[in-house]
């Protein structure tokens, strides 16, 4: 029973901060600084960024959450919250070309190869559009096996998005550590699995 | 103990609000304004045409001063906790005179001017602020700094109890945070210790009960809420310089032709900026001051000495 409402709520929550940027913008119209801040540029494009960073990390818990907490439901909702993800990043990175990059090319090809953590970022950004081109049903059958090893990349996606915010600060790493704690517990539980399963493997052989 | 607190008889008892902010208007009309007003050079000097003085709600609403937290909201919210009376500054180093002295017995009797100074932070974001304060060489003078003296040294009070950023575990800053100036620097007419802002006395955020306001270089020179004035022969360390001297050095003079390794300088938003509306606008070398202070650099190399 309870398994039919987990996609609706999953939905409504990934849609939260989505009409609370609404309702901040809103603001701006009303009074500039009243919403993002005295700089809404930079609150605007950290509003999208912070969002990036925990909608990626959910994203990267479903799997080893539905399989501790034995809730499968929960993988069928992995697709929907890594495409989440995707758009605060994707809308993160046009905020920053129109922005900052001013949308000239040669302004934001000058930012990504002179500024190491925007070349952090931008890589992210290169894996997960990749990734999410390829979620489709379509595309799993096509890819076959190789379509896991693909997505496997998340594996380099989230430590880079990681860096890239550890590298833009000045200091006050305190949100920095968290993330940073929340994704070495989601992958040190695939590390403990797939360890387990090696060990499996060598007894069967054996 | 009777403290007088000297500040409160300036400000906006003398200006009345409203003949205040005609007189503001007035002063960003032009560089005329301020000259007969009787104002000093320097206070109008370098005021553009196109700038606007700030919103008072945006100075003191959006402030880095990373004793109170990371945020720009943050010291907003956590300065009231900072006790500022009573203050006491500790003046060490080559001077003749000194010791410890209570704050207003340092300002007693030295004359508050207001002046208008853009301002413009490392990160690429700027204001234009009507400061209310005393030149910083009226102030030094008083201690009778010797010749050896070539710099001198600003502390910030140092208190984790009433500054809760200084707790921070995740932070890599070592408190307390530390500024210099060259003591030419330090005398040049443009630099002033700031005890206020708008015609009132300076909020706790902004670095009560006073800070330094150097314009012509980034914001982070102009340290706040100082305990300690120290006279030195050598060039004191400055916080940010010591945390990451790649990215910021001891003169940290506005200059838009060296970057920030992590963003560019060439230009700036001036707050208010929207997001209809960014007021992006090219940032000046030494913020606009260059005809005042560029020769105290001569035969400097800025990209070596930033």
């Amino acid at each position: 029973m309870l398994r039919r409402y987990v996609k609706p709520v999953v939905v409504v929550a990934l849609l939260l901060p989505w009409f609370w940027l609404g309702y901040l913008v809103y603001l701006e119209t009303l009074q500039t600084g009243s919403g993002l801040g005295a700089d809404p540029v930079e609150g605007l494009l950290h509003y999208l960024g912070e969002w990036s960073m925990i909608v990626l990390l959910c994203a990267f818990s479903v799997t080893p959450l539905s399989r501790q907490f034995k809730w499968p439901a929960l993988i069928r909702s992995r697709r929907l919250i890594g495409l989440s993800a995707f758009s605060f990043v994707l809308v993160h990175s046009v905020v920053f070309a129109i922005f900052y990059a001013e949308l000239q090319l040669q302004i934001l090809l000058r930012e990504v190869l002179e500024r190491p953590y925007i070349t952090l970022g931008m890589a992210s950004l290169m894996i997960l559009t990749l990734l999410s081109l390829t979620s489709t049903r379509g595309w799993q059958r096509r890819l076959g096996k190789s379509w896991k090893r693909l997505h496997q990349w998340v594996y380099l996606a989230v430590p880079l998005a990681l860096l890239h915010l550890l590298w833009l600060r000045k200091d006050g790493y305190d949100d920095v550590a968290i993330y940073t704690l929340w994704a070495v517990v989601m992958a040190a539980e695939r590390l403990y699995v797939w360890r387990k399963r090696q060990r499996q493997d060598q007894k069967a052989v054996l | 103990m009777l403290i007088r607190n000297p500040d409160s008889i300036l400000g906006s008892e003398i200006t009345p609000e409203s003949v205040y902010q005609s007189r503001r208007q007035f002063m960003t009309a032009g560089a005329l304004g301020l000259a007969s007003l009787g104002l000093p050079f320097g206070a109008s000097a370098s005021l553009q045409q196109d700038d606007e003085i700030t919103p008072e709600n945006i100075v003191t609403q959006y402030n880095n001063f990373y004793e109170f937290g990371t945020g720009k909201e943050d010291p907003a919210a956590y300065a009231h906790e900072m006790t500022i009376d009573p203050w006491s500054v500790e003046v060490s180093g080559a001077a003749n005179k000194t010791g410890t002295f209570a704050f207003e017995d340092i300002i007693k009797g030295l004359d508050v001017e207001e002046r208008v100074y853009r301002f413009r932070c490392v990160e690429a974001w700027s204001m234009v602020v009507p400061w209310m304060g005393i030149p910083l060489k009226d102030i030094l003078a008083q201690f009778e700094p010797m010749g050896n003296a070539k710099f001198v040294e600003f502390k910030t009070l140092y208190r984790p109890d009433e500054m809760r950023g200084q707790k921070g575990f995740f932070s890599s800053i070592d408190w307390p945070y530390l500024e210099g100036l060259r003591m030419d620097e330090a005398n040049h007419p443009l630099s002033l210790m700031v005890t206020g802002l708008y015609g009132k006395d300076l909020p706790n955020q902004n670095g009560a009960p006073w800070r330094l306001m150097v314009p012509w270089k980034y914001g982070f020179k102009s340290i706040k809420s100082i305990v300690s004035i120290r006279f030195t022969e050598r060039e004191p360390i400055n916080t940010w310089k010591q945390l990451q001297a790649s990215e910021y050095g001891f003169y940290a003079n506005v200059n838009p032709a060296v970057s920030h390794p992590r963003w560019s300088q060439a230009s700036e938003r001036r707050l208010p900026s929207s997001l209809f509306n960014v007021n992006r606008r090219p940032t000046l070398p030494f913020n606009g001051y260059a005809d005042e202070v560029a020769h105290l650099y001569a035969g400097m190399d800025l990209r070596k000495y930033y």
